[in-house]
């Protein structure tokens, strides 16, 4: 009798730890992937929806960088443990651990963006890169003289393939024999930093003819970037709004909003609605798009703008399906 | 029991000059920490109550200490038969795939019959990649450092491309294999002592097993006897009759065995699955535990436990001072390493000096 | 150079040597090995400074730090094992040390210029582009001799310079030697080769034991006299040795030669036979093969042709592997010259070493392991036996004065009572008292039917322990003498080569 009391209680308890009222003090946490926060494009990007967070609330962000693998879980399990929460969880390499941790810690809600991870207290943040893909294939097939672009992503991995799709896709619904031209660095996490071997896939695309090249590969980027300026090309940017690093040579950003998605993920955790299950950021939510700004405004034609604009509310109503290359594995352009 | 009138007596060569370097590298530590503004007494409260504060701390410490052991130790028989095994992080690497063979093809098996097949495969495969060095050295005369540093690069291209093409599980981003199941998970020692769940597992004490065979294989054993003469010097090697080649591959044999260690401690115990760069730098981090531990098994213990420390209480640290970048971190372990591996010895003059005549 | 002192620790290498050198002259430095010819040398070229003493140069004291005020009086030496890189150029080597600044592209051509002319001054026929590596032994010492004219040499001292050379390098060398004295360059050559010294210098001084004993004018004296002075007429005194009893042959060696790794012979044709209870002597100047055979002997190192014949029956030619464990299973024991390195392990201690090489003794534990408690046991037994001081088996070996290190050895290696125990210098280093130990220990094991072979370059040694003496020279066996037939006057000529 008095046992079951006492398990009614601690099931009250669980409970009301889950519930809103108690969330008011939360005590965020950010894990960081091996790039470090200060990469200048994904976990940057996190890194600054959370000072964004911080500056609007007056709430502390703990964080963690960590500097082998086997870090992971371990920093995972501290956090939970020193009882931060919620616990976001930045880059699909995390999933595994996140997915052992929550197992471990049901009552701390976590967050992972970029992978999915069946858990009642886990929300999986994805975003629909190739809907951002697909306008910054318009806006390059549109800039191209030769009527060929190139695309040099950094692992090879779906999720960069999925990149990769869209930006095909936008170039051809503007002109159905658009060449583009497709490489990936490399097969390991090395390849998001390689701006050498970045600089040389993009060399031999323009080589080929290309003259707009999108990079998705984090620090290898910035070579790609520094080939094409130095070629007197166009490029294209990726994650966070890299327009300013090459003014006049930077066409556009593709922009994907992890600091938005960070957030509003903190701020709903403090106000209580944390949502377990899969998050999508499309063109819809503004979790995707592409800038444009003092930076690159002298290359975007008013047409070129009007026409973007266009393809963004097609994909938002519907009417324009950008294939997901990561639902088949599979791109059919 | 002392050596008698030896020039230093064995507690000053194994404990206080190690404790001593050890301060002395605190002490710049302390003054780096200090010119970032913030306090190098916090900084080492928080090292030590995040190495050691908790039964947790000391189970992360000692897990960390167990991948130290093993390369230690790989670091150190080499090095009695005067061989400087700088590829014990490749051999390692190497050693991974074995276990992970055996895991991933066994795992329907219990556990106890994959564990020891999977320590068998990491000696193996481990020793094999030490195996072709071992051999250039001894009948071509190819620099052993210079050979097993070029075996590094090869390991590491060799395992990226295992991984990424023939061995990643399908459909999946990260470049890694499946998680084992049942028989390939070696369970966490928390299963059988009371402890906090940690990745400390069984390895460790494979680990401590492997200390006490070294230590009777070097100082007891007449194989032993003939790898240190070949050391010490390798004419008198060839005096007493002792092939020095063939101890030569003999114990390079050996070292890349023990390396493998790390692999069976991080593949099968802690990540159970096989990743890309699994083997973490533990190899070359060996070298400065073997060097600190001055090649005896009982110094390499106390070395892999103050690194594994390093490892735990400098991650602890970023968690408790917010401010302290990680880099920082990374400098701090880098002057320990320093200074009690690479400068080891720095400070024994003034001991002989202080201590010398008695 | 005027009442020059040195000492290393309590070894007083130079004790108040006076040396006058004429300018112009050929100047022969001689003396047994050990007698301070290469300590005050390398006093003069600024490698040690004198404890005491000066140094005057045309009447001018000057003080020599290091190599380079030498250099900068005019002072350079051509070392017995050249300081040459091998894999530059002549040219390169030439100006190696001398580039007169950063920017070697625009210095060379001077440099080819100076040596052509070099050249033809002296009749130095060198090659400026070939590599150092490919020339020949004879060639190599050309550029060294050219290296320290080009950098203005007045005064060469030549240390053992034909040491290495075929007897055609040789004349070769006499006759650059006698351009550069024609062209007034004063050389000091130093050496022990009695025959040498009468063919081309004009003044000789003789060194013993740290001591200048005489100074001659080359043309008023003889090879007989300087042979005297180097060695001495100190008088042995005679142990107490019965007379041998000689048994059957227990080494035969036959016809051995060998190459060390340069393609230089090291030692030609040797044959002899030791019998049980005899000690052979082998008497020699350091360097001339002595080391080899010994190590040919013990399996330390393969030969090229000819057959040893061990105690136990077995024969071993040119084709097999070096092996000291199977000759010490064929009743080999050696007592090797090299003490801390060799003969044992300067960290080890004591009872370590004292199973180096006989490791693998069933007696020293069970299966695979070593019992260090029973290994202990031993080598106190061991060290009581032979008077090892301090009496303590983990004491690191190191640490053993040179005479109880060798006490030490003699113990591990006579213990078993070897049928052959071959010994090298057996007491270098070592103290009079046990010098006598050591003496008597040998002797002992002669009587008890032991055949030994002893290298030693300490005459009087071998003229008080051997039975029969072999004189070797340049790798040969020189020579063949009864102790009562040979004085150390004979002996020293032999040695020297002159006879």
């Amino acid at each position: 009798m008095l046992r079951t009391l006492a398990a009614a209680l601690l099931a009250a308890t669980a409970a009301l730890a889950l519930s809103p009222a108690q969330a008011a003090d939360i005590k965020p946490a950010i894990l960081f992937d091996n790039g470090g926060k200060f990469d200048k494009s994904f976990n940057e990007g996190v890194w600054n929806g959370a000072q964004a967070f911080s500056k609007a609330t007056g709430v502390e962000v703990r964080d963690f960088e960590p500097q082998n693998d086997s870090q992971r879980e371990q920093a995972l399990r501290t956090f939970a443990r020193r009882g931060n929460d919620p616990i976001l969880a930045v880059g699909f390499s995390q999933a595994s651990s996140v997915a052992a941790v929550a197992k471990d810690f049901p009552k701390t809600h976590f967050m992972i963006i970029d992978g999915v991870v069946d858990a009642p207290n886990v929300q999986s943040i994805l975003f629909h890169e190739e809907q951002g893909s697909y306008l910054a294939g318009v806006m390059a097939a549109m800039a191209s003289k030769t009527g060929k672009v190139g695309f040099v992503g950094g692992m090879d991995i779906p999720l960069i393939r999925r990149f990769a799709c869209g930006y095909a896709q936008g170039a051809k619904s503007v002109n159905p024999k658009e060449q583009v031209f497709e490489n990936m660095t490399g097969t390991t996490g090395a390849a998001w930093n390689d701006p050498v071997r970045g600089g040389e896939l993009a060399k031999s695309q323009m080589e080929q003819g290309a003259d707009v090249v999108f990079a998705a590969a984090g620090a290898t980027g910035l070579g790609v970037y520094q080939a094409a300026t130095d070629a007197g090309k166009l490029a294209i940017g990726v994650d966070s709004n890299q327009n300013y690093l090459h003014p006049g040579h930077m066409l556009t950003s593709m922009v994907k909003r992890v600091d938005i998605a960070t957030q509003k993920a903190f701020t709903d955790a403090k106000a209580g609605t944390f949502t377990p299950g899969i998050t999508v950021l499309g063109l819809k939510q503004g979790g995707v798009g592409v800038a444009i700004d003092q930076y690159n405004q002298s290359l975007v034609t008013p047409e070129m703008k009007a026409r973007v604009e266009q393809a963004a509310s097609d994909i938002k109503d519907g009417k324009v399906d950008v294939h997901d290359y990561m639902t088949d594995n599979k791109c059919p352009m | 029991m002392s050596g008698g009138a030896a020039p230093l007596p064995w507690w000053i060569d194994y404990a206080l000059l190690p404790l001593a370097n050890l301060a002395l590298a605190l002490l710049v530590a302390g003054l780096l920490v200090l010119a970032t503004g913030q306090s190098p007494l916090t900084a080492v409260a928080a090292m030590a109550q995040g190495a050691f504060g908790s039964g947790e701390a000391v189970g992360y410490t000692l897990y960390y200490a167990t991948d130290m052991i093993f390369a230690g130790l790989a670091v150190a028989v080499a090095f009695h038969g005067g061989l400087f095994n700088i590829g014990v992080e490749g051999q390692a690497y190497i050693s991974g795939l074995g276990v992970a063979l055996v895991c991933l093809y066994l795992d329907a098996l219990p556990v106890w019959l994959v564990a020891p097949l999977a320590v068998a495969a990491a000696a193996l495969f481990g020793a094999g990649w030490a195996a072709v060095p071992a051999w250039l050295q001894a009948r071509r005369g190819s620099h052993i450092v210079i050979t097993t540093i070029m075996f590094n690069f090869i390991a590491y291209a060799l395992m990226e491309w295992l991984i990424v093409n023939v061995l990643i599980k399908r459909g999946q981003m990260a470049p890694e294999t499946r998680g084992f199941n049942g028989g390939g998970l070696l369970p966490g020692l928390d299963r059988f002592l009371p402890l906090a769940p940690t990745p400390l597992n069984p390895a460790f004490a494979v680990a401590l097993a492997c200390l006490l065979l070294v230590w009777l294989l070097i100082w007891h054993t007449r194989w032993g006897y003939a790898l240190r003469v070949v050391g010490a010097s390798p004419r008198a090697a060839v005096y007493a009759g002792i092939r020095p080649a063939r101890l030569v591959i003999q114990a390079m044999l050996l070292s890349g065995a023990l390396g493998g260690g790390i692999a069976f401690n991080e593949v099968m115990g802690a990540q159970h699955k096989l990743l890309i760069g699994f083997t973490g730098g533990y190899g070359f981090t060996g070298i400065a535990v073997a060097l600190m531990g001055r090649n005896h098994p009982f110094g390499v213990l106390l070395a892999a436990v103050l690194f594994g420390a390093l490892y735990q209480g400098g991650a602890e640290l970023a968690f408790d001072m917010p401010s302290m970048s990680s880099d920082l971190v990374v400098a701090v372990q880098g002057l320990v390493i320093l200074f009690t591996g690479g400068l080891g010895l720095m400070l024994r003059p003034a001991f002989v000096r202080a201590f010398g005549r008695s | 150079m005027r009442g020059i002192d040195k000492s290393f620790a309590a070894v007083r290498a130079n004790r108040g040597v006076d040396l006058a050198v004429a300018r112009g002259h050929v100047h022969g430095l001689i003396g047994e090995n050990g007698a301070g010819k290469s300590t005050l040398m390398s006093i003069l070229y600024g490698f040690y400074t004198a404890d005491a003493g000066d140094i005057r140069i045309d009447g001018a004291p000057v003080r020599i730090a290091d190599s380079r005020d030498a250099i900068r009086h005019g002072i350079e030496m051509v070392h017995q094992h050249f300081m040459l890189v091998e894999t530059m150029s002549v040219l390169e080597n030439v100006v190696l040390g001398a580039e007169g600044g950063a920017l070697l592209a625009r210095h060379l051509p001077a440099a080819r210029a100076t040596l052509r002319q070099l050249a033809a001054d002296y009749g130095l026929e060198v090659d400026p582009d070939a590599i150092v590596g490919d020339l020949a032994v004879g060639a190599q010492q050309r550029v060294e001799i050219v290296k320290a004219l080009y950098r203005g040499a007045d005064i060469l001292i030549l240390d053992e310079p034909t040491g290495v050379l075929t007897p055609q390098e040789a004349a070769d060398l006499f006759r650059v030697l006698a351009a550069l004295r024609a062209q007034g360059k004063t050389i000091i050559i130093v050496t022990h080769k009695l025959r040498e010294i009468m063919a081309i210098t004009d003044r000789v001084s003789v060194m013993r034991a740290g001591q200048m004993v005489g100074h001659r004018v080359t043309a008023q004296t003889s090879a007989e006299e300087l042979g005297e002075m180097m060695i001495g007429r100190r008088l042995a005194a005679r142990l107490d040795k019965a007379p041998t009893a000689l048994g059957a042959v227990a080494l035969a060696v036959a016809g051995v030669s060998l190459h060390d790794g340069f393609g230089v012979p090291r030692l030609k044709q040797v044959s002899f036979d030791l019998h049980a209870g005899e000690i052979v002597g082998i008497a020699g100047v350091a360097g001339n093969g002595q080391s080899e055979l010994l190590e040919a002997l013990s399996g330390m190192r393969a030969f090229d042709s000819g057959r040893i014949t061990l105690p136990n029956g077995a024969i071993v030619g040119p084709g097999d592997p070096a092996d000291a464990a199977a000759r010490r299973a064929a009743g080999l024991a050696h007592v090797p010259e090299d003490r801390l390195r060799t003969g044992l392990l300067a960290g080890f201690a004591a009872r370590e070493s004292a199973i180096l090489g006989y490791h693998e003794d069933a007696a020293y534990g069970r299966a695979g392991l070593l019992d260090w408690r029973r290994i202990e046991r031993h080598t106190a037994a061991l060290m009581t036996r032979y008077e090892v001081r301090p009496l303590l088996p983990k004491l690191r070996s190191a640490l053993f004065s040179g005479g109880n290190a060798q006490k030490l050895i003699l113990a591990r290696e006579m213990e078993r009572d070897p049928a052959v125990l071959l010994v090298g210098q057996p007491t270098r280093g070592v103290d009079i008292g046990g010098i006598d130990f050591i003496h008597r220990r040998l002797l002992a094991l002669r009587d008890r039917g032991a055949a030994i072979l002893l290298v030693s370059v300490e005459l009087e040694e071998i003229l008080r322990l051997a039975d029969r003496i072999l004189v070797m020279f340049d790798g040969a066996i020189v020579g063949a003498l009864r102790p009562d037939e040979a004085d150390e006057r004979r002996l020293g000529m032999l040695m020297a080569g002159a006879a």
